[in-house]
């Protein structure tokens, strides 16, 4: 018998723009109550990103550090998958020009994902396939997003920018994947039709029978497969549209919010879609220790969920100094930036000529 | 419809991407953006190497009236970086107040997007350099 690959991610990062806007700014602008976003949805501010960054740029940047805690060469990777929903171009592949700019090309497997939310975790799915499959010995993932919120609009408050990395490879990896699964229906929460520039959403009809119906269906799913417990996992993560979701979806699944916390990012980064519950994964890989299990389910409207259970290996000593962590990115260094500012760099305001 | 500016920036995809210098055979010089023959010399004989990417502001000036392609970006500094090796740069500063940038800072050099071609064409993306 064959012997059985072990599976994992070999290295990972993370990448958040500097400038913010806090709720505030946004809420004086519409004539709202910050007070009662900040309760109601557990948002303070969101990462917003400078004309010269997008999906690209932002991908480029985690992918260098995913590389780097790898200690590989790029040359030996053998797929790129971009899972957003905010791709530069309508049509021009995103994974080129980030295979390109690693120097990973030409001898690679690149395509561009897109599912709501869910985008980045089907490109670490499909990667961890691949090289389990023995088909490509290092595969990267990668979940980034310049989400759009319309103005006015509630998603206005959380709709921010982030990227991060996954590199899966064998042998020497920092965290096993030990159980996938997914879950998916026919859903119609949130979508955006061709040559619309913000995305359209079903208000409270995004909340049971889209997140909560597909989350709680994907972990109870993973746990059952695993024989498993919530009490069996140092850390959980899950998709954050906001604040509120994921706490309240892994109470409802039997997880602590102690065992949330770490990853739970949105109240001061903001919902960066595809990128949403892998920078949580980042975050959570900065500070785990060996032996460490790992709960993780995404959300992507449309809908469905990607369910993972990783086990952190000794590897992992020593990788997070490799690379900027993510909570210190999400905290420190931040330029605070005022409604005028922010609709010039979303393009919703442009200069005549 | 192909643009006037397309195939210029497909040609420099592996310095403005990735760095990558010519470092001569003869003197051991690292040139950027890479040449095919050495001033003085007339040495045509380079290996490839990557830049480093973290390096100090030799100088810079900051551009009030943009030229074209640029207009948007309003005032913004624009510095020559020395990188290990001796190889010297060109970048825009970004994520940086234009009264913070001083010579001599610790800077890093960034992947971003330089300009737009338009509204139609092509997305140009190279280095610039941030605060380290």
């Amino acid at each position: 018998m064959a012997q059985e690959r072990v599976v994992g991610i070999v290295g990972y990062g993370s990448y958040i723009p500097r400038h913010r806007i806090k709720v505030e700014e946004i809420a004086k602008v519409w004539g709202m109550d910050p007070e009662t976003i900040k309760r109601g949805l557990q948002l303070y501010e969101k990462s917003v990103p400078t004309p010269d960054q997008d999906v690209i740029t932002m991908s480029v940047e985690a992918a260098r550090r995913a590389v780097k805690r790898a200690g590989i060469d790029p040359k030996k990777i053998g797929a790129v998958y971009v899972g957003s929903e905010s791709h530069p171009y309508a049509v021009k592949p995103t994974g080129t020009t980030v295979a390109e700019a690693l120097g990973a090309t030409p001898d690679i497997h690149t395509a561009d994902m897109e599912f709501a939310c869910k985008a980045g975790s089907e490109g670490m799915f499909v990667c961890y396939g691949l090289v389990k499959a023995g088909l490509i010995e290092y595969g990267l993932g990668i979940g980034a997003d310049t989400s759009q919120g319309a103005p006015g609009d509630a998603l206005e408050y959380s709709a921010s920018a982030g990227a991060a990395a996954f590199l899966f490879g064998n042998g020497d990896v920092l965290a096993t994947v030990d159980f996938t699964y997914s879950y998916m229906t026919d859903t119609p929460d949130f979508w955006r039709r061709e040559h619309s520039f913000y995305p359209s959403h079903g208000g409270r009809f995004t909340g049971d029978p889209a997140y909560f119906k597909h989350i709680l269906g994907c972990g109870r799913a993973l746990l059952e497969m695993s024989r498993m417990k919530p009490s069996d996992f140092a850390h959980c993560v899950f998709h954050q549209p906001n604040g509120k979701f994921p706490m309240r979806v892994a109470k409802m699944l039997g997880f602590t919010e102690e065992q949330n916390k770490t990853g739970w990012l949105t109240p001061w980064l903001g919902n960066t879609y595809s990128g949403s519950s892998p920078m949580g994964l980042t975050a959570i890989l900065d500070i785990s220790k060996p032996g460490d299990k790992i709960f993780m389910v995404s959300y992507g409207s449309g809908a469905g969920s990607d369910g993972f259970i990783y086990t952190v290996t000794e590897h992992i000593k020593g990788k997070p100094e490799l690379a900027p962590k993510t909570r210190p990115q999400l905290d420190e260094n931040k330029f605070y930036i005022d409604y005028g500012t922010y609709a010039k760099f979303r393009g919703k305001i442009l200069k005549a000529g | 419809m192909m643009s006037s500016i397309t195939a210029r920036y497909w040609r420099e995809i592996p310095q403005r991407y990735r760095g990558e210098a010519s470092k001569s055979k003869k003197t051991g010089k690292t040139y950027f953006p890479p040449r095919l023959v050495e001033p003085k010399n007339g040495n045509r004989q380079f290996e490839p190497v990557k830049l480093d990417y973290e390096g100090n502001l030799i100088t810079y000036t900051v551009i009030r009236v943009a030229p074209a392609g640029f207009e948007d970006q309003g005032a913004y500094a624009l510095g020559i970086v020395e990188l290990p090796g001796g190889a010297r740069i060109t970048a825009q500063i970004a994520d940086c107040p234009l009264s913070d940038v001083k010579i001599g800072m610790k800077v890093r050099v960034v992947f971003r997007k330089i300009r737009d071609e338009g509204h139609e064409g092509i997305h140009c993306y190279g280095y610039k350099v941030v605060p380290a």
